[in-house]
Parts: structure tokens; sequence; C-alpha cells
């Protein structure tokens, strides 16, 4: 099975209030509240570490999570993202240049 | 000839020709420029006390008005005292070539923001017009991270508070049930700006149900409260990501463009960070004003 790669679009804007990563679409302008779990996958979304690494480093560690539930949790919550043109997605590394600028929030 | 090319033309100081009559909102001028006196008239009716003066000074946002004999209505006099009389089904604005373009079935405009001037395309009626000015003020905020949004807004006692909330969540209910001593904003539509020391609600003469036009003033804004009908009165805090999405929920905004949308998320945010924001629900009747006493 390929890897997955992700990376902030560049069409997004977001904030970190009161603990929770809020995003949205400048596209669509849809929301989303990413939790504890979701933010640290958001936060390293760099196009370039594969998903199932920043899933094991970032979530499984982090919150005691067995990998298989924490990817599946993973790819569902890439796929929404994705469908918003929120976060790219490649079975390649993401060039920067496609991605947001490195430490975008 | 470029659509830009032709505002100016057609915008070209003529002042002499054409009536102007200038609607202040929120300390932002529009100056209303028509050959017709009915239509200027209608215009000082429909925002009496809005109307601040009939002299263009600099800085104020220009459109000419060209009446069509008839255009296709959407908006009868009855939907009108609805809660939303900007229908956004059929609305477009967009941004194209330096001109901001609206058009809706009952009129067309354009608006030129670097220059401040614009053409509006309309039949005479009140509801197209007060369409144009809700979108062009939603523009002129929404770069500044200062918005129009759905809510009542009210003074007393020198601070000005928000209830928010769509179509029968009770903004002109709790509108009603304010005390003598209050200071009526609107009943719809709130105007909120930066202020030196956080935000302040302007009045409006956007009016909902209550068809009631707003006070021409404005106050600190103390807190926003998002409106719910219960049982009984109660306040409750909320979580700051919820009440960001609640607020941008509430936000007019009618343009898909990036830039915008970044700044409305931004101003949201900076918002629901300095003013309290709270979920109040209500009993309808006026006991509720003991509580945000």
């Amino acid at each position: 099975m390929s890897a997955t790669y992700i990376a902030r679009s560049s069409a997004i804007a977001s904030r970190v209030l009161a603990g929770e990563t809020m995003v949205m679409s400048v596209v669509d302008s849809t929301f989303f509240t990413l939790n504890e779990s979701a933010s640290a996958i958001w936060r390293a979304a760099d196009g370039i570490t594969p998903l199932h690494e920043i899933v094991a480093r970032d979530v499984c560690c982090e919150f005691e999570v067995p990998i298989e539930e924490a990817l599946t949790d993973a790819h569902e919550f890439v796929r929404q993202l994705s469908a918003h043109g929120i976060l790219q997605v490649s079975d390649q590394p993401i060039l920067p240049t496609a991605a947001a600028a490195p430490g975008a929030p | 000839m470029s659509p830009r090319t032709g505002i100016l033309e057609t915008a070209a100081p003529t002042a002499t020709a054409l009536d102007a009559r200038v609607v202040e909102i929120g300390g932002v001028p529009i100056a209303l420029r028509t050959r017709s006196l009915r239509f200027a008239r209608m215009v000082e009716e429909r925002y009496a006390g809005f109307v601040t003066r009939n002299e263009i000074r600099s800085g104020t946002i220009q459109f000419d008005i060209e009446l069509l004999d008839s255009a296709p209505s959407v908006v009868n006099e009855n939907d009108e005292l609805q809660d939303d009389a900007l229908q956004e089904d059929d609305l477009e604005v967009t941004f194209e070539s330096g001109l901001w373009r609206m058009c809706r079935g009952d009129f067309s405009a354009e608006w030129d923001p670097v220059i401040g001037q614009g053409r509006i395309r309309q039949a005479m009626n009140p509801y197209s017009l007060d369409s144009v000015l809700r979108i062009v003020h939603s523009l002129v905020l929404a770069r500044r991270g200062e918005f129009l949004v759905h809510a009542a807004s009210v003074i007393l006692r020198g601070r000005a508070v928000l209830f928010a909330g769509v179509s029968g969540a009770g903004k002109t209910t709790i509108s009603r049930l304010a005390p003598a001593d209050a200071t009526l904003l609107t009943d719809e539509i709130s105007y909120v700006r930066k202020s030196a020391k956080g935000y302040a609600a302007h009045g409006t003469p956007f009016t909902g149900e209550l068809a009631r036009l707003g006070a021409h003033c404005s106050a600190p804004l103390s807190a926003l409260y998002l409106l719910r009908q219960g049982p009984e009165n109660r306040i409750d805090e909320i979580d700051p990501a919820l009440a960001t999405q609640a607020l941008l929920r509430n936000i007019l905004f009618f343009a898909r463009n990036a830039e915008l949308v970044q700044s409305i998320f931004e101003g949201a945010c900076e918002f629901v960070h300095r003013v309290p924001v709270r979920q109040l629900t209500f009993r309808k009747d006026a006991s509720v004003w003991e509580l945000l006493a």
C-alpha cells in the first residue's frame, strides 16, 4: 500500500482559539473545528511526512490510541478536509510551492 | 470601452444635473444621485434619520441611480416585511477588472472601490436599493475585519448589546421587549465596527418585523448573545470555536472572494477573542431584560 502525503492548502484561513483549531475554506466557506488529535495531524501536514508516520508519531504516542484505529480516523479526517480543498492529498510528496508556506498555522 | 471607463464617464461630477441624497450608516456615507426627484424623496423617507446631508464630501461613496421603467420584481411589499429582505438565491456578487458587480433579478449594479463610484440600475422601489446598500456596506467592512450581522442591537445605559440569530430566533421579540429607556439600533441587521477600546455597534435603517428604523447613533459593544427561546431565562457560556462558527453563520457576506472571506474569518476570531459571546435562552416576556440588566 502506497504512502499518503498531506499538505495544508493555501486557500484556507485558520486560527487556534482556546486550544482548538478552527479552519475555514476561503473557497466555499466550509468551517471545521479540529480536536486535539486532528489538530496534531493538521500541524504536521507538511506534504513531506507520510500520513502513517504523522499518526504514529503525533497521535498514537500523544493520545495513546492503537495505530489501526488512529489511521482509520485519520484517513476519514483527510477525506473530509480534502473534499473541501482544505487539505491536499497525494501518493507522492507534495512540493512546498504547492503547499502552504512553512510555518503556516 | 472598458467597464471602468464607462463608470468614470457616467459618474463624472454633474451634481447640478443630479439630485443627491447622502445616506450615512456606521460612519460610511453613500451618495445616491438621481435625476428623479420622486426617487430622491423615496430615499429620504426610507432612510429617515440616516440622510445626513446633500453635500458629497471627500471619501463619500457615490452611486448614480439609473431608473428602469420596469424591472422584474422578485420582492413584493409583503416579502420585504419578512425577516430577510435580501433574498440571496439569485444574487451574484463578483469582482472583475477592478469592479464589484452585483446582480439580482430586480437590480444590477457595479462599483469601483478604488475611485468609490458606481452605478445602480433598478426600478422605482426601495427594496432593490436596500439590498445594494447592504452588499456595499458588507464589502467595505469586510476588508477591515468589521461586519454586518443578522442581529438585533440595543443600547442600554450607554453600552450596546447584540442579539444574533436566524429568522425566528427572537431578534424582533427581544427588541420589542426592551425597556423603555433602551435605544433600538436595529431589530434585524447590526453594524459592527472596531473602535479605540474594542468594538462599537451602530444603528441601521435595516428593519425586520418591527419595521422601525434604528437610531442613528452608536455605543461601545459589551456582549453578543446567541438567541434561543426556551422555558426559562438563562445565560450560558459557549465554547469559543462554537461562538466563532455561530458568528460566521450570521455575518452577512455575499461575495465569493477568498481575500475577503479570510478577512471576515480573522475578524470573527478577533471579535470572539475580545467580546464576550454567550448563549441566551429566553422566555417571550420582559423578564429577560432583568437578567441582562
